[in-house]
């Protein structure tokens, strides 16, 4: 059993796959991010992967200072992703709401609405922090999956029907 | 016929036993070739088995009622069909054993598409019906040409029985045939140019959307043992006939190794075209393909 625990706790850390989502960032962080996974910084090597549907995700990267019309979306996405799932907070708008303090139109920070796990910041931040945070996150998934009680997490939700 | 090669042709090689390590292989060998060409180091060796666990690991959502238990039925059943596909392979030369038959080959291989086709209008998501579509559509246009080639060579022989195709002697009608499968290839296994079903950036991995945890890990090995199933189907109808076993099955195994590094240069090289060119491209490919495979096989009927 023992083993078993070890083997998975590995695939854990070494296949982290993540959803992008845009709370309102005004794109840099965004770019940032997309930069991170090119041939350039080829994240690959550590089994990163950039997914198009939260419900195949380990890891919610959230970029931007969360728009009021931005917190019902993250709920959701929070809870399409499927357990055991952390979160990572890219730039220093979703940590403070940075230069958008005090608008009437930002609901932030991030951590008010989900739990977050590790904040990335900058203005943007660098390609190689980007990478850095996410091989955090994936530590810390394959930790907190390895301890007995996982933290309170909200059941995963049916997708909300899409009307065409 | 003996039981026991039978069971070892099913369960070792070039069975189970073979064909999951194989599936992960391939998908890794695709990757690698990819990040190589693109100038990266690309994945380790083992990410495909390090998806696969940890996918087995992660929560399903609840899913209750027909709908639920249909979602976690496609899956399974395109993995037992490719790997059945597999299995029946001719690749070591002795006789005896389970003899395979073409049309079950061509059947089994022809259950994972529809599998997801009705997988993605099972789980009701518009990008998952929009990938449907997709997929119904492409499935329709490649397999004329798949299945004309495959069948006109198998009528110039008179025979339907996998091993005997297997020892062919190479003739132009074969090596036409051949090129006509490579082409339909792309298609059948979703890379580039003709990964519209699976569109990431547009319709977010299509049919497969709704899918999570151990069902999704069951998509990726499905995926993975389409590509050793297509690739062995190619690799059998290329390979000389070579008495030995172990040397037989390496020839095997470099040749599907080949076609999946081609396979992957072609996908590194292009970029995913639009419906309707696929569509129009594989109608053109089966008008020139029909007219040279049916003539030709009529000819070496004639002939012999
Ligand atoms: S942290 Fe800076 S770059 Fe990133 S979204 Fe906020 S303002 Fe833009």
């Amino acid at each position: 059993m023992k083993a078993l625990d070890r083997l998975m706790c590995t695939c854990r850390r070494r296949s982290p796959w993540l959803f992008h989502m845009n709370s309102g960032s005004c794109n840099g962080c965004d770019i940032e991010l997309v930069a991170a996974i090119t041939p350039r910084y080829d994240a690959e090597q550590l089994g990163v992967q950039l997914e198009g549907s939260p419900r195949h995700a380990d890891i919610l990267c959230i970029t931007g200072p969360v728009t009021r019309n931005a917190v019902g979306a993250i709920e959701t996405v929070y809870g399409q992703v499927l357990n055991p799932k952390a979160v990572v907070a890219i730039g220093s708008c979703p940590a403070t709401t940075n230069v958008f303090i005090d608008s009437r139109t930002i609901d932030g920070p991030l951590d008010k609405h989900i739990p977050v796990d590790v904040f990335v910041p900058g203005c943007p931040p660098r390609p190689d922090a980007i990478i850095q945070g996410i091989v955090k996150a994936a530590t810390i998934l394959a930790e907190r999956a390895a301890s007995p009680s996982p933290p309170e997490a909200p059941k995963p939700e049916a997708a909300p029907e899409v009307q065409a | 016929m003996n039981l026991l090669t039978a069971l070892a042709r099913l369960l070792i090689f070039p069975g189970l036993l073979f064909c999951v390590p194989a599936a992960w292989f391939f998908l890794w060998v695709e990757r690698k070739s990819v990040a190589l060409m693109q100038g990266r180091i690309g994945p380790p060796f083992m990410q495909p088995f390090y998806d696969f666990v940890k996918l087995l690991g992660k929560d399903t959502p609840d899913r209750p009622g027909i709908v639920g238990l249909l979602m976690r039925l496609w899956p399974l059943l395109a993995v037992a069909s490719t790997a059945g596909a597999v299995a029946l392979l001719p690749v070591l030369p002795a006789y005896g054993g389970f003899q395979g038959d073409l049309i079950l080959l061509l059947a089994l291989l022809e259950v994972p598409p529809i599998c997801i086709i009705a997988a993605g209008f099972s789980s009701r998501s518009i990008f998952s019906e929009i990938g449907s579509a997709r997929e119904a559509a492409l499935t329709v246009s490649y397999n004329v040409v798949f299945l004309l080639a495959i069948l006109s060579i198998a009528a110039a022989q008179h025979t339907f029985r996998l091993d005997a195709l297997a020892h062919l002697p190479p003739s132009p009608l074969l090596w036409l045939g051949i090129i006509a499968l490579v082409i339909c290839l792309p298609a059948k296994l979703h890379i580039n140019p003709f990964s519209l079903p699976n569109a990431e950036q547009e319709i977010y991995s299509g049919p497969i959307i709704e899918y999570s945890g151990p069902e999704l890990a069951m998509w990726e090995l499905s995926h993975g043992l389409e590509w050793v199933a297509a690739t062995g189907l190619v690799a059998t109808l290329v390979a000389p006939q070579i008495g030995t076993w172990w040397l037989a099955a390496i020839v095997f195994v470099l040749l599907c190794c080949g076609l999946v590094v081609l396979l992957a240069a072609v996908a590194a090289a292009t970029a995913r075209i639009a419906i309707d060119n696929t569509v129009r491209f594989y109608w053109q490919c089966t008008l020139v393909f029909a007219v040279l495979v049916v003539s030709s096989a009529i000819l070496m009927r004639f002939r012999s």
